[in-house]
């Protein structure tokens, strides 16, 4: 542990990510910056990150269907992967935050007045640690599908929010993850924005072999976060 | 090893409080830290106007600009949560912390991450602060901006802290980091 030790950069991951300025998504018209973005090289600030999660995880954040008395309504479902980086190394004890609506397609929360009823056993909102090997696992209901008014007839597809911190700064990310096969793909302007060949990321599979009988189907969803860059930073403190 | 497509990001969205506001959210230190501040600003749209359905998260070192975290091998700060993350529905974000130190080689800085509806990405940029303008012309990330941008990366003194305003788009635009 000595000053001479050199800090590793994460590797840029410019053809994943849809454009702030996508003209489908209405709400990006005043909130995209029009000023290039100023190249940031990666120094001690941005390889070092929040290692949060001990402590803030209660023993059912991982289980939507059983914080309250009552279970929600909805099929049950199990959603389960691994959070890696993009050299293929899991990266265990890392945070997972997901919130998503309920099987009518509505959020606990206040902003949401579209009318399909809440659902007093469901609260939409779990977390959960990876495990050493990367691995996290939720049991939830499948959301369903909403409108908005971005267009005319707007759905969005079902989806479940996620975010994750990874190891570092440059890590964070926050995304959706979708269902196979929905077909309100085609229409909607958020899962579009991402480049195309880059979509099937967003997109569970479903995996028969780990559905629990009479109980629950089940979707695997992996994450990849940045991978570290080859050679270390030429100036480590500079 | 082969390597792995990386996952692409997409909003927050509008109800982002249900899933990502902690109590404890807004605080890098806790009450009653001696030299603690508050770091206060809103968020701006194109228009001018505020955005109330924003996520501001803040990353620092601590006084000696140091990181609890595996890869400060400068030096590290074992309990320092160098974190905060503050909503925006009351007009504004606030975040209760404490001055960070310079990390060797730069002038001290907060990173930040602004999260919204209607950003498919997050966008990052970084605070300065007025005490440090000494070590501002040295700092190599400010020296990387143009000079009549500088000062939309520098927070004003506030009556209790630090304001910071984050302009996404318009007149006086944020400097935003490809980081």
């Amino acid at each position: 542990m000595t000053t001479q030790e050199k800090l590793v950069g994460y590797r840029r991951d410019t053809k994943s990510h849809p454009p702030l300025d996508s003209p489908g998504y209405r709400s990006t018209a005043l909130r995209h910056p029009t000023q290039p973005l100023t190249l940031l090289p990666h120094r001690l600030t941005e390889v070092t990150g929040p290692l949060l999660g001990p402590g803030r995880i209660g023993p059912l954040d991982h289980d939507l269907t059983r914080q309250h008395a009552g279970e929600p309504i909805g099929q049950r479902i199990i959603v389960y992967g691994r959070v890696l980086d993009a050299d293929g190394r899991p990266i265990p004890d890392s945070l997972v935050e997901i919130w998503q609506a309920n099987a009518g397609g509505r959020y606990r929360h206040t902003g949401d007045r579209w009318p399909s009823p809440l659902d007093p056993n469901f609260d939409g909102v779990g977390r959960t640690l990876t495990d050493a090997d990367g691995r996290y696992e939720f049991v939830t209901i499948k959301p369903g599908a909403y409108p908005w008014r971005n267009h005319d007839n707007a759905w969005r597809p079902a989806h479940i929010h996620f975010s994750l911190f990874g190891r570092s700064f440059t890590q964070r990310l926050v995304t959706q993850m979708y269902f196979p096969d929905d077909p309100l793909f085609g229409q909607d302007p958020i899962f579009n924005s991402v480049p195309e060949r880059a979509r099937s990321r967003l997109i569970a599979r479903f995996d028969l072999d780990r559905t629990q009988p009479e109980w629950a189907l089940a979707f695997e969803f992996d994450i990849v976060l940045r991978g570290r860059d080859a050679t270390p930073l030429e100036d480590h403190h500079g | 090893m082969a390597e792995l497509a990386t996952t692409p990001s997409q909003t927050v969205g509008p109800y982002l409080h249900i899933g990502l506001t902690w109590d404890d959210g807004p605080y890098v230190v806790p009450k009653g830290t001696p030299g603690a501040t508050w770091l206060r600003g809103r968020v701006l749209d194109g228009a001018g106007e505020v955005i109330t359905d924003a996520l501001v998260e803040t990353w620092q070192a601590d006084p000696n600009g140091r990181f609890d975290h595996p890869d400060d091998s400068w030096g590290p700060a074992p309990g320092w949560r160098g974190f905060g993350r503050s909503d925006t529905r009351d007009g504004g974000y606030a975040i209760h912390t404490v001055l960070p130190g310079a990390v060797p080689g730069q002038a001290p800085h907060i990173d930040v991450s602004v999260f919204a509806r209607g950003l498919l990405h997050r966008v990052v940029t970084r605070v300065y602060f007025p005490d440090h303008a000494d070590q501002h012309a040295d700092d190599p990330v400010l020296s990387s901006v143009p000079a009549n941008r500088r000062d939309t990366l520098i927070a004003t003194r506030a009556e209790d802290g630090y304001r910071f305003d984050v302009r996404i788009q318009g007149e006086r635009e944020t400097v935003f980091f490809d980081v």
